[in-house]
């Protein structure tokens, strides 16, 4: 039992982690028709300047709030440089590009950082752990990585539907001809899209920092995650993502951490830990193809 | 029209000219190097045509082709692992052997990917546009992630094959032998490609990239159509895989990465989408750009992506658009 509210937890907290990714990506994707692959090069970026900086000052809140800037900064310059020229574009010129923007900021954190791994301490006062239930230890620096996200869950939900700027995001999603003649500056509110977009990747990439390694080429494993979140949720759609992300966060490690449990009841042990790490692997891949049968649009479409 | 199409054939020809006296020249010159070095560009050479077939004519675009190229791969050495341990692959409901011979082993990668293609194209058609890239990007990671945790076959380590697989009257271990093999297959399906675009289901896979609406009020099941171009990609790119682990005798998750999918992508965009040959150009100079590049740093990639951001912008139809002419636009 004590296990399961555990494992709970950390699908929660690999669920807000793709939320973050997912929420800035779907908006891209949504808002202005672009396929980007290089979101996660923002989670890398977050991460490397995230965990340089913390070394430097030993301060991981100073780490952060130079990263997200730099995060939030280099997604500005990426659209005004290379998106904006490919918003009217084929997808598949699109996919061609970000890959090749994946390609040059791996190969400069290479250049920059060295190939060996860095790793990032837990900051002092998140290291020890809180009983939410009693009897059920949790590490409290998960507990604040799931805070930050319901935080950031809130402010976006309060961000579309209370704020003029919000507004004027899904104005221009709907019908970007019509939002433009009726006075809102289009291209900046895109790059400021983007921005709050790669910032999200960013903040998700420091939070990561000290749970994983931050190494060249991080971002593309949870890319490929964050994608799955996004075709379940629904392209565009800022609560498909939440949905999306939390569902996958939980299949993903309760899958790791049970299917193997669940295989030895019915095969022998040797062959049933083969069986369900591969099934593990597989099952978030499992879930979005029955639920492209069941509703191809995905769970919440943003226009329905 | 007329010295334009002169000047496509007179470089199609110079082209085949090219590789067909390739093998000779290199051991004259002493860099048999060059021989091994083109097997892989023809390999990948024939995985790009045959993404070019769904991308370029049917408009659909597959960030997972390299799923079936890899699982080709493992097909074949799956095959030629139990073939020389002796052992059945599957031992029910029936009895299925390992073998070493090309024969069945190769037949039998182009029919499991030509199987995969059949239900990853079932599923991922439904949808189309952005869905359908990250559709196809997700599968293929699933099986990536699938070969990495199945330990019987190397997981992430891979599987080395103890020698390349048997043809009659061929000696596959010989070099110059495997390259005019993989030139012929290659040959082979550029001819059975190019055959298909002009042909009546060519025509129905270009049309409904253009406006799939009015081809179904045509009374074409477009679905139908597309799927099976998908198929024949699939198992296409299938045997590409199977050659590539004979050429260098290991396989590992590493060939269906999304990464390498991407590199076929950026083929058959570099030699231009839609044309056929166009792929192949773009897979030498893809390859032979990297060859050159590792010379002079192992920072490539940091020249490389920017490079290709540059193609998108600025050369929308690729080598093979600049040296034929542009008439091959649309197939």
């Amino acid at each position: 039992m004590l296990l399961i509210i555990e494992q709970v937890l950390n699908g929660l907290q690999l669920g807000i982690m793709l939320f973050l990714m997912s929420a800035g990506l779907t908006l891209v994707f949504g808002i202005m028709q672009v396929i980007n692959l290089a979101h996660g090069s923002f989670y890398m970026l977050g991460a490397f300047v995230g965990a340089t900086v913390t070394a430097c000052t030993g301060s991981f809140l100073a780490g952060i709030a130079v990263a997200l800037p730099a995060a939030a900064l280099a997604g500005m310059l990426v659209e005004a440089l290379v998106l904006r020229r490919l918003y009217k574009k084929d997808h598949v010129d699109q996919v061609l590009a970000t890959f090749g923007l994946i390609m040059f900021f791996n190969e400069a954190t290479r250049m920059i950082w060295g190939r060996q791994p860095l790793f990032m301490d837990v900051p002092p006062w998140l290291s020890g752990s809180i009983e939410i239930i009693p009897g059920v230890p949790y590490p409290s620096y998960r507990v604040a990585v799931i805070g930050v996200g319901a935080l950031v869950a809130l402010f976006l939900y309060i961000l579309f539907t209370h704020t003029r700027i919000g507004m004027q995001i899904r104005a221009g999603a709907s019908n970007r001809e019509m939002a433009g003649a009726l006075g809102i500056n289009i291209k900046m509110l895109y790059t400021l899209v983007f921005g709050l977009g790669t910032l999200l990747a960013g903040l998700a990439g420091v939070m990561a920092g000290p749970i994983l390694a931050v190494e060249a080429g991080m971002g593309e494993s949870i890319l490929i995650l964050t994608f799955v979140v996004i075709v379940i949720g629904g392209i565009g759609s800022v609560r498909g993502a939440l949905v999306g992300a939390l569902l996958v966060g939980m299949v993903d490690t309760l899958g790791r951490a049970f299917l193997p449990a669940l295989f030895r009841l019915f095969l022998s042990p040797a062959y049933a830990d083969g069986v369900a790490a591969s099934m593990a692997s597989m099952s978030i891949y499992i879930l979005m193809a029955a639920i492209l049968v069941w509703r191809p649009r995905g769970l919440l479409p943003a226009h329905a | 029209m007329f010295r334009q199409s002169t000047r496509k054939i007179l470089f199609l020809a110079a082209g085949a000219l090219f590789l067909l006296l390739l093998p000779p020249v290199a051991k004259l010159v002493g860099e048999p190097y060059f021989i091994s070095l083109f097997s892989r560009i023809l390999i990948y050479a024939l995985a790009a045509v045959s993404l070019d077939l769904i991308l370029g004519y049917g408009g659909m675009v597959s960030l997972g082709h390299a799923a079936f190229f890899g699982i080709g791969a493992y097909v074949v050495s799956i095959f030629a692992f139990h073939g020389f341990e002796g052992s059945p692959i599957i031992s029910w409901p029936f009895t299925l052997h390992g073998q070493t011979s090309g024969l069945v082993a190769w037949p039998a990668a182009i029919l499991a990917c030509a199987l995969l293609a059949a239900i990853i194209g079932a599923l991922s058609l439904r949808t189309s546009g952005m869905h359908f890239i990250m559709i196809t990007l997700a599968f293929a990671q699933m099986l990536y992630y699938f070969f990495v945790s199945l330990e019987a076959y190397g997981g992430d380590d891979g599987l080395s094959l103890f020698s390349r697989n048997t043809l009659p009257g061929l000696d596959l271990g010989d070099d110059t032998h495997f390259y005019y093999l993989c030139l012929a297959l290659l040959f082979t399906f550029l001819f059975i490609a190019w055959r298909l675009v002009h042909s009546r289901f060519g025509m129905v896979i270009r049309g409904s990239r253009e406006n799939e609406k009015r081809m179904q009020a045509l009374g074409f099941p477009t679905f139908r159509y597309k799927l099976v171009c998908f198929i024949i990609a699939g198992a296409a790119a299938g045997l590409a895989g199977a050659l590539i682990a004979n050429q260098t005798e290991y396989v590992s998750p590493g060939l269906m990465h999304w990464t390498r999918s991407g590199e076929i992508l950026i083929m058959v965009l570099l030699g231009g989408m839609g044309t056929l040959f166009g792929p192949v150009l773009g897979a030498a100079t893809f390859l032979l750009l990297e060859e050159v590049l590792a010379i002079y740093t192992e920072h490539w990639m940091f020249y490389l992506g920017p490079f290709l951001i540059v193609v998108v912008l600025f050369a929308k139809h690729g080598i093979y658009g600049i040296i034929a002419g542009r008439e091959e636009k649309h197939g």
